[in-house]
């Protein structure tokens, strides 16, 4: 939210107009009689001020009913100097002396008699007797009821009579809640939908028909938990509920705004994620190493490349951003991520103003914030196997042929001169309007360039003056005259600094953040503006939620150890519901990203608290809170629609039933390769660029972004390894509602538009993975329809066809021969792949087939 | 999904039933909608963009949105300060620039008059430069406003300011919105379309973005070669018979399994491929400009160089309003002009100046002025300070937010008139500043959506395109 105009809506925008009006007023000569505060001043402040200053909210962090608080002040620092009214800033705002703002902005202002009062009083001392404070305790207390704040309970499980229907504790809280409501669950799904059910849920891949017949076919009582581990030791696993973080996460490959660079190495935390969740890493560490693994003893690599979870916000490197100002809008991108990912809390309201529903003060916003505030973004060495060899082999030859390259373009002879200038030109700013043009491009284009800048270079590493090294033959043009740029011809020694580099081995890096040095204080910023500081806060997180206590700790530790805390009510319940929504289509809480006073609320409160408590007794392991979920009863029921329970129950609170999910974007993709054959099942790596129509990447600023889309059996990836564009992204992935990855999200919308049936209508990965198909089930089953057909069925809907089906496509593929067996040209434009032992027109009408069944609404739903 | 629909849905499901033998033609009509009995299918129809209605009587149907990324020069286009000559080529005085938030140039740059020559037009008398003639001549349908302001002075957060209403990325934007708000009137095309030309701007497809809103909303990029429509084009060997087979074969089955689960998502699902099918249909129909006399071609400048693309665009937008789609985008970049500024303004106005004149008068001669409202704004302004330390031809203009000029006309706005006054040298407002927040919620006031209505909860709060701002600004309604 902008804070200038946010604030707009606390009156002080009425404030503005009033000052404009009203000149100010030159006080009266105060009184030179004693003053009495409780006759005389206690009902000014009570009047006039202690609505917005007073128990109920203390705006600004101000509060003027109490004499301790009252002297300590607000954001922006005491408004009281005993003694000395005139230097008081209250007297001052009161009166009008403060440029644009009277207090109080709206209604009744205080008569020159009472500034005067009011003065006389501050210059006699402020004599406050110490008050009771009787009205003070009643917000914050009152608003802690609220049932998100309570500690997590372990509920006992209630009775329910029909206890032959429960499979786990979930169904006892769910069939609980529908035999009071007379209502009975629904029949459980069919083996085969159980199968595509947990093989979507679970992997987001479609069963192979292997996997389903052995499902089937085992006629064992634990057959479907055999099923169920399975799936979660599959590798895919990983991937998918990877999807589910990325989206929390904001995840992208490029910067976003204008400039949207290319983060080369983006995808080496989207391997941990997915690593990490293969390797059932419990949430807790999992929290901890993204929030705080530098900060470990002895962090590992791994620990440190976690913490690229804090990196993966927005980076605005657009001329003429003020670097400080984006520091701040990046670090409270980073803080209400943190709010809402662990605490489901909106916290983000709070960065102006006080929150307006939860109790959440601007304080307590820039207690939290202080932790964010205090990193320093930083790139490390994070190799993957295989590539230390090679690079430390490589390494002596690549740097002298480089040294070679630059002593002989006078890079060496150049540079110092340049780096003495830019430094100059960041202390002196507006003295040279080029050197100012370019010391912008050396803070943007580099992360900390101006540190890096500054730096001696003797304390640089070899990697640091590499990147100022390229930085500065790329950019010494900013500075220069064209002649002087002509004769250099640095043009041709860029070329050949990038071929050198692309023929050296190199390792992966990764992004991470570390400590700033120096450290780097919060102050509270007034109305949430960059620019505007208040007071200094210490970290901390808030006031209503269990106390935090660093003990000597790293703070940043401190907190991700707080934030998984047994005692944090917000965490476990936060993260569950999530997890569950994801199953059912609907939170228990249904506002999976607020679990404030505005959120309706658990339809399931016991529910919820007994998978929050169960999923911390169990050590916070992810694979066992989806086993328990996958496990109940609850979860394989039939999706089928109850039209008896429309009315009585349209959103499915109650859970009488399963629900029909349309897939999420990358899950679609990926059917379709699994389902025609063509998917690389290759886990992690960087991202892919797979086709995309021409004219895509045109849209994004200035022709700046070039699609070079990759080859081979790169093209077939998962979803979720395609390369994110953030300003102009993977058209198929935005048309099935892929988050935008601009801010965290926790919930995604499911739509239904045309441009989803043009979408797999027409779009070249489906054409080409019905193609894939078609040969598939056509050539194995040497033309025999039926069973080419009941094939087809097997592998895009998990079920046999029904007879009408059959019927039905027969007369669709009789059609079609036809046509192509009177248009050749038509059909090998269709079909240009061969098919052994078929005709062209055959293996077109297949394609048609295929095509059918890959646009079919239950081929991208979760039945 | 509300109650009547489902019902109605239920009821067909029933239909069906008894059908056996599958459907024939009535039924299918019945089912899918064709326009004659749109409000049959309407009522069963739980299709997301279905006409709603508004708040309170429209005065505009249709919006058509000239967006000009990049931030026109108000100074050479629609703000003449004569006062600037006098201090050309000299800095300002300190005291007056103290308070000046610049990208690029420090207050103490040199100031750079204006080389373009401004007269009055129309009856009104509104003053315009030289460089835009033909939008000058409809001065007495334009309401200019020369007091709109801005916080956000970088693009990209000035393109999601003026479009979403936040420098913050990720929020709908001004056309999602309206689609979300008052759905479509098109049975073929999109509500929302989007026309591109130029170098694409800084906000890229955030300018168009649903932001939090389902993706039904979002702006659909409508490209004037090629596939009109990403995706649009039947893959190769698919004629419009196999492409129809292809549908019907889906259609039925798709129906088998709605029968099976009685999942109403099913019935939206065979609507929205019936709409693609449309759209297929009426998208390139959109481009055959040969029933378009040679006179109107003439008018916008289509075919002729520099015009040509812009031209295009602006004739689509039209054809495009006939058909009942209700925001059209025209993105132009870029008007970022730090150098060269009077040789590249003359190139951007000579590519988009005909058009956009032959667009409006086109539209009044059809009657359609009425009922669309048409919007000229770029994300900012920029400064009377030169950028560069020459003030000749090399010199450009910086960003500037304090003031900018826009321009709203046709559906409810009063023409002829200038809303607002800056100070003689262009720095700031003097007179009735009008936030951007503050045009948003006029041009929603003309659709009759109330800025303050118009909200979706996310995120725990009520979201909404003005933020927690905006006032309608009445004195541009008619």
């Amino acid at each position: 939210m902008n804070p200038a105009r946010c604030a707009s809506s606390l009156g002080l925008a009425a404030a503005i107009t009033l000052a404009g009006m009203a000149m100010a007023q030159a006080p009266l000569a105060p009184p030179t009689q004693a003053v009495d505060f409780a006759s005389q001043i206690a009902p000014i402040l009570e009047s006039k001020c202690q609505a917005c200053h007073g128990p109920a909210q203390q705006l600004s962090g101000l509060r003027l009913d109490d004499r301790a608080e009252a002297l300590k002040g607000g954001y922006s620092g005491p408004v009281i100097v005993p003694g000395d009214g005139e230097a008081s800033r209250l007297i001052q705002l009161v009166s009008g002396q403060v440029d644009g703002v009277v207090m109080p902005p709206v209604g009744d202002r205080l008569q020159a008699g009472e500034i005067s009062l009011l003065r006389a009083w501050i210059d006699q001392g402020a004599d406050w007797p110490d008050s009771t404070g009787e009205a003070a305790a009643e917000t914050w207390e009152s608003k802690t009821d609220h049932w998100a704040f309570q500690p997590v309970r372990r509920p006992s499980l209630p009775a329910v009579a029909q206890r032959s229907w429960t499979r786990n504790p979930i169904d006892r809280f769910v069939l609980a809640s529908l035999e009071r409501e007379g209502i009975e669950p629904a029949p459980e799904a069919s083996p085969a939908t159980l199968a595509r059910r947990l093989s979507l849920d679970l992997t987001g891949l479609p069963p192979s028909p292997e996997r389903v017949d052995a499902f089937l076919s085992d006629p064992g009582p634990g057959a479907y938990e055999r099923l169920v581990d399975g799936l979660l030791e599959s590798r895919h696993y990983g991937e998918r509920w990877a999807i589910h973080w990325l989206d929390l996460a904001r995840y992208a490959d490029t910067d976003g705004y204008e400039k949207d660079t290319e983060r080369p190495y983006a995808w080496r935390w989207r391997q941990w994620v997915i690593d990490a969740l293969n390797r059932d890493m419990p949430f807790d560490r999992f929290t901890v190493e993204q929030i705080a693994g530098d900060t470990l003893p002895d962090a590992a690599v791994d620990q440190r490349i976690a913490t690229g979870f804090h990196r993966n916000g927005l980076k605005n490197r657009e001329g003429g951003v003020k670097i400080e100002q984006f520091r701040f809008e990046e670090t409270v991108d980073r803080t209400n991520t943190v709010g809402t990912v662990w605490l489901g809390l909106t916290v983000g309201c709070s960065q102006c103003h006080d929150h307006k529903y939860d109790p959440i003060s601007q304080k307590d916003y820039y207690r939290l914030f202080a932790f964010m505030n205090a990193m320093d973004e930083a790139e490390i060495a994070a190799p993957v196997a295989g590539e230390m060899g090679p690079y430390l082999k490589a390494l002596p030859g690549y740097l002298a042929r480089r040294r070679e390259l630059l002593a002989k373009n006078r890079v060496y002879e150049l540079q110092p001169a340049w780096e003495a200038k830019m430094v100059e030109a960041a202390d002196n700013p507006g003295k040279w309007t080029d050197w100012d043009h370019a010391l912008d491009a050396v803070q943007k284009y580099m992360d900390n360039g101006e540190g890096l800048v500054r730096k001696p270079r003797q304390d640089r590493t070899d990697r640091e003056q590499t990147i100022l090294e390229d930085h500065f033959v790329k950019n010494y043009h900013r500075v220069i005259t064209k002649e002087f740029w002509k004769e250099l011809d640095w043009v041709g020694l860029r070329k050949e600094l990038l071929r050198l580099r692309a023929e050296t081995p190199d390792i992966t890096y990764a992004r991470a953040v570390a400590d700033a040095t120096p450290p780097r204080r919060t102050r509270i910023h007034l109305r949430g503006a960059w620019n505007a500081t208040g007071v200094p806060v210490e970290p901390g997180t808030p006031s209503v939620l269990p106390p935090f206590e660093s003990e000597g700790k790293h703070p940043r530790l401190a907190l991700a150890e707080w934030l998984v805390s047994t005692d944090n009510p917000l965490t476990s319940r936060v993260t569950v519901n999530r997890i569950w929504q994801e199953y059912f289509g609907r939170g228990i809480v249904p506002t999976a990203d607020d679990f404030g006073t505005r959120s309706p609320g658990p339809s399931h409160p016991d529910l919820l608290d007994w998978l929050a408590s169960e999923f911390m007794d169990r050590g916070w392991s992810l694979k066992q809170l989806h086993k328990t979920i996958v496990m109940s009863a609850a979860y394989r029921q039939s999706s089928a629609s109850r039209p008896e329970l429309q009315e009585r129950d349209p959103g499915n609170v109650l859970l009488a039933r399963q629900r029909r999910l349309r897939l999420p974007a990358e899950i679609i993709r990926d059917s379709a390769l699994k389902a025609s054959g063509l998917l690389n099942p290759a886990i992690g790596g960087p991202s892919v660029r797979p086709a995309q129509p021409e004219g895509v990447a045109d849209l994004a600023y200035a022709g700046s972004v070039k699609w070079n889309e990759s080859r081979g059996k790169d093209r077939y990836r998962r979803g979720l390894y395609t390369f994110f564009q953030r300003t102009v992204p993977y058209p198929q992935l935005m048309n099935f509602d892929m988050p935008d990855r601009t801010a965290t999200r926790c919930t995604r919308e499911r739509s239904n538009t045309p441009l989803q049936a043009l979408n797999l209508l027409n779009d070249r990965t489906f054409v080409e993975a019905a193609r894939a198909l078609a040969v598939r089930v056509a050539e194995s089953n040497g033309g025999d329809f039926e069973k080419a057909v009941r094939e087809a069925f097997r592998l895009v809907l998990t079920r046999d066809p029904t007879a009408s089906e059959i019927r039905h496509l027969r007369s669709y593929f009789d059609q079609q021969m036809a046509i192509f067996d009177s248009e050749p040209d038509a059909a090998s434009k269709f079909m240009p792949l061969a098919a052994a032992g078929l005709g062209r027109s055959e293996i077109a009408a297949w394609t048609g087939v295929a095509s059918v069944l890959m646009n079919l609404d239950e081929f991208i739903t979760r039945e | 999904m509300d109650l009547p629909g489902f019902q109605a849905i239920q009821t067909r499901r029933h239909f069906f039933r008894y059908c056996a033998g599958g459907l024939d033609t009535a039924a299918l009509a019945y089912l899918l909608g064709n326009p004659a009995s749109a409000s049959a299918s309407r009522l069963a129809n739980p299709n997301p963009l279905a006409p709603k209605p508004a708040h309170f009587a429209p005065t505009a149907k249709n919006v058509i949105f000239l967006f000009m990324a990049g931030a026109p020069s108000q100074i050479d286009l629609y703000d003449p300060k004569p006062a600037l000559r006098r201090w050309h080529g000299q800095p300002l005085p300190e005291s007056m620039t103290r308070d000046l938030k610049l990208a690029f140039v420090k207050p103490s740059a040199k100031i750079l008059a204006s080389p373009r020559a401004f007269r009055p037009h129309g009856e009104s008398g509104t003053e315009f430069s030289d460089y835009i003639p033909h939008i000058a001549s409809r001065a007495d349908d334009i309401c200019v406003v020369r007091s709109m302001h801005t916080e956000a002075f970088n693009h990209h957060p000035g393109q999601s300011l003026l479009m979403s209403g936040s420098v913050q990325l990720g929020r709908p934007t001004i056309g999602a919105w309206v689609s979300y708000g008052l759905g479509s009137e098109s049975d073929d095309l999109p509500a929302f379309v989007v026309l591109s030309s130029g170098r694409g701007s800084s906000g890229g497809s955030s300018n168009w973005s649903n932001g939090f809103l389902d993706s039904t909303y979002q702006g659909v990029v409508f490209r004037n070669t090629g596939e009109p429509i990403l995706f649009l084009k039947n893959p190769p060997g698919v004629s419009n018979r196999t492409q129809r087979a292809r549908l019907d074969s889906i259609r039925r089955l798709n129906q088998e399994r709605y029968e099976a689960t009685g999942d109403t998502e099913i019935a939206s699902r065979i609507q929205s491929y019936e709409l693609a099918f449309r759209m297929q249909a009426a998208a390139p129909d959109l481009l055959d400009f040969s029933k378009e006399s040679q006179a109107t071609l003439d008018m916008y400048g289509v075919g002729k160089d520099p015009t040509h693309p812009y031209a295009t665009n602006c004739l689509l937008a039209r054809r495009m309003v006939e058909k009942g789609v209700r925001f059209v985008m025209l993105a132009h970049a870029s008007w970022d002009d730090h150098q060269e500024i009077d040789r590249k303004l003359g190139r951007n106005c000579a590519i988009t100046d005909q058009p956009a004149g032959a667009l409006m008068k086109d539209l009044r001669q059809r009657g359609l002025l009425d009922s669309t409202l048409v919007v000229w704004a770029g994300e900012f302004g920029r400064t009377p300070l030169g950028q560069l330390e020459r003030v000749d031809e090399a010199a450009g203009r910086d960003h500037h937010a304090d003031c900018f000029s826009a321009w709203v006309a046709g559906g409810g706005v009063q023409g002829g008139q200038v809303i607002g006054q800056t100070d003689e040298l262009g720095l700031g407002i003097a007179e009735d500043p009008v936030h951007v927040h503050d045009l948003q919620a006029t041009v929603l006031h003309c659709l009759g959506l109330d800025h303050e209505r118009l909200t979706y909860r996310h995120m725990g709060r009520d979201f909404r395109l003005t933020d927690v701002a905006g006032t309608v600004v009445r004195q541009a309604l008619a």
